[in-house]
């Protein structure tokens, strides 16, 4: 673990990674003391100061009604940053057991497990998260529920071929000679050799789950005003372009620095720990 | 005597492709208790299917399996998994990469319920000893150690859950030479001390001369001679045998005399 992080800072690429990740999770975690204005947050409206390009002490401008961009940005990140993790939190233990169950016990339970899997698979994801927040309100709570319910399945395919080639070697033999149970053959033995890819795949997925909750939103389908949310706010900017630009380049941007970030060090630790993907 | 293991008219069919292949046709013989029976013969001739059916990963297509006077089902029962265990060829992929040495050899210790849960830890290392490891391999990781300290821990695994019967699918194949006779003398050394009875499987006559009492030829999947190791060298019956014997490297008499002499020297220096 601390080789892999000091293999990281010493690749220029990852090290941009890391830099912008940590930037990203500092201003998650810190937003009370780093912004201007908190109060910002909520519905505060300010006509003296709305739309205003950027100028001190509105670093990346205000909105239309008066808001600080910049303060906004960052609690945006900080609600995007739990999604993330709420998302994963479920998703991964989810795909992960599934995965490891079709790919172990084989036979019929496969064929089910793998056939629903597909099935969710078939789907181009934002269409079926766009579904899901369809059938639901547009609440955050229910923008994770969407966008889990699309993200489980990559991690039981992910998880499904390392345990059908695991399952060959010689150490589950070895357990099921012993006559160790399943779920200890499953968990103990073949789970703890798939977790460099699963680690490296939330890495990348970590960027992926804020994109994909930002494309929600900017839809529409997201977090709904006044919290601040990346997409959403790119969207109503765009009404606004080119004039007043920093209303979209700024959450724009925001959101590229989290992405790209987050994808940096999920590329690095993929050849770190030598997986194909 | 009663044997240990009894394997009666066993027979195994495989379904490829549509077709059936009979990996195993009417076989039949006896381990004794405390003996080591060879099982040789070429890749395909269903020696490995013999071991897996005794295993129990599999059943038998007919015929059936006793193990010290019992039925033995192919639906094992977990004390016939203790009883039962099994030496792997490759001990690269025999060990679990990400799991320690210690945690592998205390699997068997806690499925089986052996001793106490703090006593656990302390017989890992005690397994290690009686293998010739370090008790400090016990927090080492598979890819730390050598080949043949490896083929060791999986010797001190098998031996974990008092074992009775040990299979021991081609353990010393992918060992170097020096190593391979190291090995050989500890299997040897362990089975005098436990009272244990292996079933030895090999296409190395060299090893079966060394370690077995008695040596089972199958040839496509039939049983085709079977009798204690010295008669079958001396006076092979089959054609088949004799051609598997007839391919052994032959020591020359100069270089038998060179290899007595070195060996002295090393049991001196020992």
């Amino acid at each position: 673990m601390k080789k892999t992080l000091l293999i990281l800072t010493r690749n220029p690429l990852s090290l941009i990674g890391l830099i912008l990740v940590a930037i990203v999770v500092f201003s998650a975690i810190f937003a009370d003391f780093i912004t201007p204005f908190p109060e910002h947050v909520g519905a505060v409206v300010d006509f003296v100061n709305f739309n205003k390009p950027p100028q001190w002490p509105y670093i990346f401008g205000t909105d239309l009604v008066g808001r600080d961009l910049f303060t906004r940005v960052v609690y945006a990140y900080r609600i995007s940053l739990v999604l993330g993790i709420v998302v994963l939190a479920i998703a991964v233990p989810i795909g992960v057991t599934v995965g490891l169950a079709a790919g172990y016990l084989g036979g019929w339970a496969e064929y089910v497990l793998m056939r629903i899997t597909d099935v969710f698979l078939s789907i181009p994801p934002l269409v079926l998260a766009m579904s899901v927040m369809g059938l639901l309100e547009p609440t955050l709570t229910n923008g994770m529920i969407a966008v889990t319910v699309m993200w489980w399945p990559w991690y039981t395919r992910l998880v499904y071929n390392i345990a059908r080639s695991e399952k060959e070697e010689g150490y589950v033999l070895a357990a099921e000679v012993i006559g160790a149970s399943k779920t200890h053959i499953m968990f103990r033995e073949i789970l703890p050799n798939c977790v460099p890819s699963i680690i490296t795949k939330m890495t990348l997925d970590f960027g992926f789950v804020i994109l994909i909750a930002s494309s929600l939103s900017f839809l529409g389908l997201g977090v709904q005003p006044p919290t601040p949310d990346l997409g959403s706010m790119v969207a109503e900017g765009a009404k606004y372009l080119p004039d007043s630009w920093w209303l979209t380049v700024f959450p724009g941007l925001a959101i590229l620095i989290a992405v790209f970030g987050f994808n940096l060090i999920g590329d690095a630790l993929r050849e770190i720990l030598g997986i194909d993907q | 005597m009663s044997p240990l293991l009894s394997v009666s008219n066993v027979s195994k069919t495989f379904e490829v492709n549509g077709r059936t292949v009979t990996a195993l046709d009417n076989i039949s013989f006896d381990v004794a208790k405390g003996e080591c029976l060879a099982i040789v013969g070429e890749s395909g001739s269903g020696k490995s299917t013999i071991a897996n059916i005794i295993l129990g990963i599999y059943g038998a297509t007919a015929g059936s399996l006793t193990f010290d006077g019992a039925a033995l089902p192919a639906k094992r029962t977990k004390d016939h998994r203790r009883a039962i265990q099994l030496v792997q060829q490759n001990p690269l992929s025999s060990l679990n990469p990400r799991r320690s040495i210690g945690a592998s050899l205390r699997l068997a210790l806690d499925v089986h319920h052996i001793g106490d849960i703090k006593g656990r830890t302390a017989r890992t290392g005690e397994l290690l000893e009686e293998v010739g490891l370090p008790v400090d391999f016990r927090t080492r990781s598979p890819s730390a150690l050598s080949g043949g300290q490896r083929q060791r821990v999986a010797i001190a695994r098998a031996l974990a859950c008092q074992s009775e019967l040990v299979v021991l699918d081609e353990p010393t194949s992918a060992l170097d030479v020096l190593v391979q006779a190291r090995v050989l003398k500890l299997l040897k050394d362990l089975k005098q001390a436990r009272g244990l009875t292996y079933i030895f499987i090999t296409h190395d006559l060299s090893v079966v001369r060394n370690i077995a009492d008695r040596v089972a030829v199958f040839e496509k999947g039939k049983l085709i001679e079977i009798g204690e190791t010295e008669t079958i060298f001396a006076n092979p019956n089959h054609v088949y045998t004799r051609r598997l014997i007839g391919a052994v490297p032959v020591v020359s008499q100069e270089e038998a005399l060179l290899r007595d002499r070195i060996m002295e020297q090393e049991n001196g220096n020992a």
